[in-house]
């Protein structure tokens, strides 16, 4: 544990992916398994469980410190762990435990094997015995909230680094293995055989796409570019094999995590082996509901039949990396395309009872530049449609995001013109800084807010703000102040909803701040009946 | 004197925005603003400005602020030793005025007493209308070397700042913290290691803490912190061998030693000559990680010239005011605690003393 404390501390304060790297590297280097391979996965965030809740580590403190001091410092801090590892009490010295302080493989073994009573009492017990480092390297890996700026993507470049391989040998291989991850430790020492993945059902790294720019557009051309809408649901990769003894089906999201508990209805309705990438979203045979229709099976993590019912999932599938078992990925997209609407015919509407829940994703087209953007304009009225998708015909199924082959054409944002009203401290990085801004709309003479952003600003623009809000500020209630309402901010959001849980009846989809208007009056901002006529019908 | 003509200090201390105010004797405590008559706790530009008419304070205080600000940086400067005291006319008041016989007769008497921040740093005691109001200024309770320690004076009001007031914070002896450094020295041997502190105050704690950890080298300054080292020198407190950068021709030599300079100055263009830079930080804010990560110190000390959360609980119980007033930092915990230990306590807003310009 004193070796993890120790690398999580310096990797906290060392800036620099190359720096980072090299500390990381040389700790796997000299630390033995199974510590090294937990400390990956904590770091990769491949733990499978809480070693205790969060709402334990609260339990435990409040039993040991005032909960109102215990607010204030929290609020201070912007960090629950840290917060606790600070006001933990410490023992006298006379009183303090002989126990040695444990390996960080034993604490994994611990919480994975005791019996929930004993969880609260053993993680006490380890508070005592450590140092406020060792506490808050504790505190973050046993919730699953370490961030210490090394992306799950570094930690497969370091390791790939380690073993002289590819990065892409690590990313086909990363969800076939687990933690500890002493066979692909080994494996990249040279001292085991390459773990062998073959017949598991695993998600597959998926490949992302770029912004498009208006050069790419200028320089279109007709006969090299695969055209699809681009839906406003969750990009998902289901992964099935029901050819095999033991028949297994999944959902994964984007980065890996499984959904599958959420969407039975729609793993249901699938079998044979392939990998399929497409777009989930709640849909009613042919018609695409919206997001906010997915937003409440998304929060479900075991849907009610009747939710099923109102609101069924279904997949629109635009790509294939495995179908009837044969491999795609080292096609072209061309021939992909070609694979998915040969099966789709053969397969797709076996049943007229139970409509299938698989659509495939329709190809557009455009003759030109000019063609093309018209074809944004028009697709954009939908409001269940956020854009376009432009391929390249000729792309293999490439993890990450390659140069130059998959292009996103989003739709314009919506903005409005909303006045401040309260301002909070961020978190992590920004604790002190007023960062998290609560906006409103005007309804007669009165603001109601109708959402709250942090983002699309830059590290200056945040200064000036913070120092706006502090000289600006006229109540406090707990952490958050109310300021004068006379900064008018350009707020930017994807689209709008209406919403019971607030008082102005609506709520936004990803605000950002588009721009700061020091120059506006409050006066002239938006109302709240401007922002009700962006709500999609 | 009876109860009757006793006057409760909510009644004659007061603040705009200049700052602190005796109504009586019409003078500030440490104003932001320049006025007739200010009384000045410590050098920290914060609390001494330039500018004055006339301005009360320790004489190594005085000495601080004419090397900051120059000679004339007020027109009467009257020096106070510590345990020494002030006499100020009690001038018209609405309270005073209910008893013309009174006016005039009465005297408000400020008296000097250490404490224990940095050089020259004053508590005052101001006596007035049968009440005793002790104002901390910045303080601490640990050993400085370069300073006399806090005296414990008994008063019924107590206005204390809060700084650190929150229970997060605790600093470590700073030993500890000097090991810290000299364990980096050994690890990093070729880096040069630029430790950002304040240059009153910090800088010279630095470097007697470093002296006391048996480091007997030259220490490297950023030219901002000459002028205060020379003074602290002449108030007879030995700094050792000192050597300006500016006097290093080859920079490459600093590799493996300790310079010195402003906080400021670690992310300026100034450092860039330096080789192979490790930014060290010593400051009580270095508790805080996300603190200790906007300034991009790479290695956080944690040392303050602040009371620590259980230094101002210590300090709430020896002095054993009736009443608590607490002024910059993190007053609601503070006020809170003292409330549960049974005190009267509130905020006494005071504008100007800001977190980020905040010098320790």
């Amino acid at each position: 544990m004193q070796a993890f404390s120790e690398l999580l501390e310096q990797l906290y304060y060392t800036s620099g992916t190359k720096a980072k790297a090299q500390l990381i590297l040389q700790y796997l280097a000299t630390t033995p398994d199974p510590d090294r391979g937990w400390a990956i996965a904590a770091m990769a965030g491949t733990l499978k469980f809480d070693f205790f809740k969060r709402n334990t580590v609260k339990k435990l403190i409040t039993e040991r410190v005032d909960p109102e001091l215990f607010a204030m410092s929290y609020d201070y801090v912007g960090e629950v762990s840290e917060t606790v590892a600070h006001l933990w009490p410490e023992l006298a010295p006379e009183n303090a435990p002989d126990e040695a302080l444990p390996s960080l493989s034993e604490v994994v073994d611990t919480f994975a094997s005791i019996s929930k009573q004993k969880v609260a009492a053993t993680l006490a017990n380890y508070l005592t015995i450590m140092t406020p480092p060792q506490r808050w390297a504790l505190l973050k890996l046993g919730t699953r909230g370490l961030r210490i700026g090394v992306s799950a993507r570094s930690i497969k470049q370091i390791l790939a680094d380690y073993g002289n391989q590819d990065i892409i040998e690590i990313e086909k291989l990363w969800h076939g293995v687990a933690p500890p991850y002493t066979d692909l430790l080994e494996w990249l020492e040279g001292n085991g055989a390459k773990p062998d993945i073959s017949n598991a059902v695993t998600f597959h790294p998926v490949m992302l796409s770029h912004p498009i720019e208006q050069s790419d557009i200028d320089n279109f051309d007709p006969e090299a570019w695969q055209i699809e809408h681009k839906f406003d649901g969750i990009r998902v990769q289901l992964v099935c094999n029901t050819t095999k003894e033991k028949p297994e089906k999944a959902l994964f999201s984007r980065t890996g995590d499984d959904i599958s508990h959420a969407f039975p209805d729609l793993l249901d309705s699938v079998s044979g082996n392939m990998v399929l990438d497409g777009e989930l979203l709640v849909m009613h045979n042919q018609e695409v509901d919206t997001f906010n229709a997915l937003q409440q099976r998304l929060n479900k993590k075991k849907p009610t039949a009747a939710l099923m019912k109102t609101n069924p999932a279904g997949l629109i599938v635009y790509d294939a990396l495995v179908l009837e078992g044969k491999h795609l990925t080292d096609s072209p997209l061309s021939a992909r395309r070609q694979a998915l609407e040969d099966w789709f015919y053969h397969n797709g509407t076996q049943d007229k009872d139970t409509p299938s829940r698989l659509h495939l994703s329709v190809r557009l087209y455009a003759d030109s530049p000019k063609w093309l953007r018209t074809l944004h304009k028009k697709v954009c009225e939908n409001r269940a449609v956020e854009g376009l998708m432009i391929k390249r015909s000729s792309s293999h199924y490439l993890p990450g995001r390659p140069k130059g082959q998959w292009y996103k054409w989003k739709r314009d944002p919506l903005v409005v013109d909303a006045v401040v009203m309260y301002a909070q401290r961020g978190h992590g990085k920004r604790s002190s800084f007023y960062s998290d801004y609560t906006f409103g709309a005007w309804q007669d003479e009165q603001l109601l807010p109708i959402g709250k952003a942090y983002s699309g600003f830059t590290d200056e623009e945040l200064k000036k703000l913070d120092n706006w809000v502090r000289r600006n500020a006229i109540g406090r209630f707990g952490p958050v102040r109310e300021v004068k309402k006379e900064l008018v901010l350009e707020v930017a959001f994807d689209a709008v909803h209406p919403s019971k849980r607030h008082k102005s009846g609506v709520a936004l989809r990803f605000p950002r701040i588009h721009r700061i208007r020091w120059d506006k009056p409050a006066n002239e901002a938006d109302s709240l009946i401007n922002v009700k006529a962006l709500i999609e019908s | 004197m009876t109860a009757e003509n006793t006057i409760h200090p909510s009644k004659w201390m007061k603040t705009d925005d200049a700052g602190l105010y005796c109504v009586p004797g019409n003078f500030y405590i440490d104003p932001m603003q320049p006025v007739e008559t200010a009384l000045v706790t410590h050098g920290h530009a914060d609390h001494a400005r330039a500018g004055h008419k006339r301005v009360f304070a320790h004489p190594q205080t005085m000495a601080i602020m004419t090397t900051r600000y120059g000679d004339d940086m007020a027109e009467e400067q009257i020096a106070v030793p510590y345990r020494e005291s002030v006499e100020f006319d009690e001038v018209a008041t609405t309270e005073s005025h209910s008893d013309p016989s009174k006016e005039g007769q009465r005297k408000i008497k400020v008296t000097f007493y250490p404490a224990g921040h940095i050089l020259g740093s004053s508590q005052l005691l101001i006596e007035y209308a049968g009440y005793r109001l002790v104002i901390s200024g910045d303080y601490k309770r640990r050993h400085d070397p370069t300073c006399p320690p806090f005296e414990v004076v008994p008063c019924d009001v107590l206005i204390t700042e809060a700084t650190f007031g929150l229970p997060v914070f605790a600093h470590p002896p700073i030993e500890q913290e000097m090991q810290k450094l000299l364990h980096s020295l050994e690890v990093f041997p070729t880096r040069c290691h630029l430790v950002g502190t304040y240059a009153l105050g910090k800088c010279q704690r630095v470097i007697l803490a470093l002296r006391e950890a048996g480091y007997a080298k030259p220490i490297y300054l950023h030219g901002a912190l000459l002028k205060l080292c020379d003074l602290y020198e002449r108030e007879g407190i030995a700094l050792g061998r000192i050597i300006p950068v500016s006097e290093v021709e080859d920079k490459a030599l600093l590799a493996g030693e300790i310079v010195l300079a402003p906080p400021s100055a670690l992310a300026d263009r100034w450092s860039r000559s330096l080789p192979h830079v490790r930014a060290v930080l010593a400051s009580g804010w270095m508790q805080i990680r996300a603190r200790a990560k906007q300034r991009n110190a790479e290695l956080p000390l944690i040392i303050s010239d602040h009371c620590d959360w259980p230094e101002l609980l210590q300090t709430l119980t020896e002095v054993n005011p009736s009443e608590v007033w607490v002024t910059h930092g993190r007053e609601d915990a503070l006020i809170y605690q003292a409330q549960k230990m049974g005190f009267k306590a509130r905020a006494l807003s005071l504008v100007g003393y800001d977190e980020a310009a905040q010098e320790e």
